[in-house]
This record gives C-alpha cells, sequence and structure tokens, in this order.
C-alpha cells in the first residue's frame, strides 16, 4: 500500500478492497496490544527452545549467541513463552516498568 | 433460426444457464426453486452443459462455494427461496462487498413460521440490503431473457456484483409459458466471456475479504454504495442492447396505460400481470386507472419512479410482503421515502396482499384501486392495510 491506511478515500481502494500485495501482514504490528512484555534471563537460559516452539505468534527468535528473544513488533505478550519456560528463564514484566 | 416452445420457466431458466454457458452451479434444492436446480443437475449429468455441479450441504454453503467458484473467474450461477436465501443471508453481504459476480434466480416465497412453500416477497425484502442487483420478472420470457441479462451486467468490468433475479415462487416458476430462446450464436456474441480482473490465481496471490479496521471499513463502503448506484447505467445500456437485438425492451420502471392516469397502481413482478387485467377493464369503463411496474428494486430508480408518478393523483402501492411494526410494506415505504422531496407528488395508499399464495385476482384488484381511492379523499388512520384479511 502506497499511503497510510488512514489517508486513503474511498477511491483509492482496489476492486472488492482485494489486498494485492502478498504477504502484507507482515507490516501489521501486533506488538501494541500487550501489557505485559517477556523478559529474557540468560543465566537460567538453557537454549532448549520451548519458548521458541510455544510462541502462538511465532515471533521468538535465536539470537548469534544462541540465546531466544521476543520480536516485540510482534508479541502480544501473551505469556505462554514464560509458562512454559521451565528453568524459569523468562519472565513477564508489566509494560509501563 | 429461434422459435417458441412450451416449457415450465423453472426448466427455461435451465436452459438459459446453459446458453450463458455458466462454468459453476452450486445450490441447495427447496421449494418452489427445486425444478430449476433439478434440471441443471440433469443437464450437467448428460453432458449437455460443461459445468461444474456442486450439490452442497445447505443453502449457507451454496452461496459460499459460489464465492470461491467466482473469485477464480468462473461463470457461477445458483438458485434459491425463502428459507433458504434467509440461510444464506450474511454470504450475500459477502459476494457483493467483495463484487463478485454472480446470478441467482429466487422463486420468490414467505417466511416460516407458520410454514408456508408459497409465494410473496417476505424473502427479497429481508435480503434488500445485501448489496446485491435485484431484478423482477414478471412472465416466463422476462425470466429467460433477464437471467441472460443478469450474466451480463453482472460480469461488466464497471459493475462486477452478483445480481439476483426474483421471480414469484409457483406463480412463475411452475408455469408452463411459451418462451423463446435465442441462438446459441446470438447469446455467445451478447454475453462475452467472463474474464475477473484479480482472480484467486497461485502466480499472482490475493487476499479478498480481508480484515478492515475503523479507520478504512467507511471508505469500503462508500466505494460499494458508489459502485451499485453507478450500475444503473449499465443495466439500462444492456437492457438497451437486449432489445435492439432480440426486440424485447425492459425499464427499471415498466408502464401501462400510466402516462395520463389519475390514479396508479404500482406493483412488482408477476401480480403485475393480473393488475393490467385489472387496469383494460377499468379504462374499459372509462376510469383513469394505470399501473406502474417496477422492475429494477436496486439500485433503486429515483428518478423513473418520480417521473412515472408525478401526474397522478393517487398512488396505491402494493407489498407482497410485511414489515412488522414499521411502515406496512417496505415498496410502499421506500416510495414515500422517494417522493418526499417532491413538490408535485400524489397521495401514496399502502396495500400489503398477496401473503403467503393468496391469489390476488383481477376482480380484487379493482377493489384495491376502490378502496385506495376512498382512503385518499377520506383519509385514513392507519398506515396501510392489509388487503382481503378476515377481521
Amino acid at each position: 500500500m502506497t499511503k497510510p491506511e488512514g489517508e486513503l478515500t474511498w477511491k483509492d481502494l482496489e476492486l472488492g478492497s482485494i489486498v494485492t500485495e502478498a504477504g502484507n501482514a507482515s507490516q501489521y504490528k501486533t506488538g501494541d496490544w500487550r501489557s505485559e512484555k517477556p523478559i529474557f534471563d540468560s543465566g537460567k537460559c538453557i537454549k532448549c527452545g520451548l519458548c521458541y516452539i510455544f510462541c502462538p505468534e511465532g515471533c521468538i527468535e535465536q539470537n548469534d549467541d544462541g540465546y531466544f528473544e521476543a520480536n516485540l513488533f510482534y508479541c502480544k505478550g501473551c505469556g505462554i513463552c514464560a509458562r512454559e519456560c521451565w528453568p524459569g528463564a523468562i519472565t513477564m514484566v508489566p509494560e509501563e516498568e | 433460426m429461434t422459435k417458441r416452445v412450451g416449457i415450465e420457466v423453472s426448466l427455461a431458466i435451465g436452459e438459459a444457464v446453459k446458453l450463458a454457458n455458466a462454468d459453476v452451479v452450486a445450490a441447495y434444492p427447496i421449494t418452489p426453486q427445486t425444478h430449476i436446480v433439478e434440471h441443471l443437475a440433469e443437464l450437467v449429468a448428460n453432458g449437455e452443459l460443461d459445468a461444474e455441479y456442486i450439490p452442497v450441504e445447505s443453502e449457507h454453503s451454496a452461496m459460499s462455494a459460489c464465492l470461491g467458484s467466482s473469485a477464480v473467474g468462473a461463470r457461477t450461477f445458483t438458485a434459491t427461496a425463502g428459507q433458504g436465501l434467509e440461510l444464506m443471508h450474511e454470504v450475500l453481504y459477502v459476494a457483493s462487498s467483495m463484487r463478485l459476480p454472480l446470478v441467482m434466480t429466487v422463486a420468490n416465497r414467505a417466511l416460516s413460521a407458520p410454514l408456508s412453500v408459497w409465494g410473496d416477497h417476505s424473502d427479497v425484502m429481508a435480503v434488500r440490503d445485501t448489496g446485491w442487483i435485484q431484478i423482477f420478472v414478471e412472465n416466463g420470457q422476462e425470466t429467460v431473457d433477464n437471467v441472460l441479462c443478469a450474466f451480463r451486467i453482472g460480469e461488466d468490468r464497471r459493475v462486477l456484483l452478483p445480481v439476483m433475479v426474483h421471480l414469484d415462487g409457483f406463480y412463475l416458476s411452475h408455469m408452463i409459458e411459451p418462451i423463446v430462446f435465442p441462438e446459441q450464436s446470438q447469446v455467445d456474441r451478447f454475453l462475452p466471456p467472463f474474464k475477473y480482473p484479480l482472480p484467486l490465481h497461485p502466480d499472482k496471490p490475493v487476499t479478498m475479504g480481508a480484515f478492515a479496521m475503523p479507520v478504512i471499513y467507511s471508505e469500503t463502503k462508500k466505494a460499494q454504495e458508489v459502485n451499485l448506484e453507478a450500475a444503473k447505467e449499465v443495466v439500462l445500456e444492456c437492457w438497451g442492447k437486449f432489445g435492439k437485438l432480440f426486440g424485447r425492451n425492459y425499464s427499471p420502471v415498466e408502464h401501462y396505460h400510466s402516462e395520463d392516469a389519475k390514479v396508479l397502481l404500482l406493483t412488482m413482478g408477476g401480480f403485475s400481470e393480473t393488475a393490467m387485467t385489472t387496469v383494460d377493464k377499468m379504462r374499459g369503463e372509462g376510469r383513469s386507472v394505470g399501473l406502474v411496474r417496477l422492475r429494477l428494486w436496486r439500485p433503486f430508480p429515483f428518478a423513473e419512479i418520480r417521473q412515472a408518478v408525478k401526474n397522478a393523483e393517487t398512488l396505491i402501492v402494493l407489498d407482497r410482503a410485511l414489515s412488522f411494526g414499521g411502515p406496512g410494506g417496505p415498496v410502499c415505504s421506500e416510495i414515500k421515502a422517494a417522493l418526499y422531496g417532491e413538490a408535485k407528488r400524489p397521495k401514496v395508499i399502502g396495500f400489503v396482499g398477496g401473503l403467503g399464495g393468496r391469489d390476488i385476482t383481477p376482480a380484487e384488484f379493482e377493489e384495491i384501486v376502490n378502496r385506495g381511492i376512498e382512503i385518499s379523499q377520506k383519509g385514513s388512520d392507519k398506515e396501510f392495510e392489509i388487503f382481503g384479511v378476515r377481521e
């Protein structure tokens, strides 16, 4: 899309509002739904990858050192990673802190 | 050359769909539409129509299958009636707002409860605001002609909208009438192959019917409204072209001795032909009575209706559906709304009748006209009257 949605007029819309750009859902920021964010403690992390597997948003990535971190552009703060992390390396922290 | 054949109107619709060379038919049988889809199933099974016939498990599925079929660019047809149209309801909006052309004949039927398989316009009125182009026909020939026109109108690049052709259940769907079918070559010339501009195709993926946030939803609806309104020009153009090619002409508002009439009757669908008989009789007795028939229900022909009734003193509108707790008949309500701003306008008197397969005979149409004139002169404390109901 050339313009942000809020600037599009009805005349700018594609036939039947069809989305012609494949995969553009990746531009949609779901991170601002979040009230808590996951904090990863590399001291406790054993790099098992359970958080990566369980994340329903698919937003957890492995960094160059092999530790896992959440992409906060997409992370909705559901806390499933923290719940599943049995070594207790992930803590959910309120956003305002 | 073309010749007249005697055929049941439902079967004639199947023949028209075959002439239109439809690619997909997805339908669920329901009285009084059943013969339409039965005949199409036969045509496909016999190899007379090279199409996919999808026997779905419900009307909701029928319309959903039609969406997919139209979205890949297949010429798509379905038919339903009454409760079936109700079960399709939410998907009807999706077809129009995703701009997917397909053609559906509706054998108009009453709604439950009590269960009635017989005709009225309750089903139509419940889908009034679904964004489809809606055309009413009065006899078998008009049905065949308008099924062909519906494909051409809906598939036009300037339109790309689904089209309903409304015919009265039983009164019309089950009649055997003499019908002239055009030659296949004539239809092929009239109806170019369907090519959807943005089809679902793996080579160029698109998303249809995606999520819209509050920031953009209003714009999508405005675009849809402008599009449906603009479709009227294409409807007129198509009927004009049809008239030139086949010699039968159609208009959004049809006239019958209406130009100089002081009293006008307004009807929709097959009852109009009965009303014509009444107009003939009353004219013969020197009464200044005429008839206007609303053919194009959506987009609503405001200019044509204002023009058609402006010289009349009284306009009597017959609805075959009831808007419970509202202003009576939906058609009458819309006619009143269309005329409200006019400096010169007739008194509009509303009747609801012909519900659930109750006949209105020519003599009863005369009673409606006479009662309408009486109300127009003496006034009434009611918004409308239900004609013929036992008190």
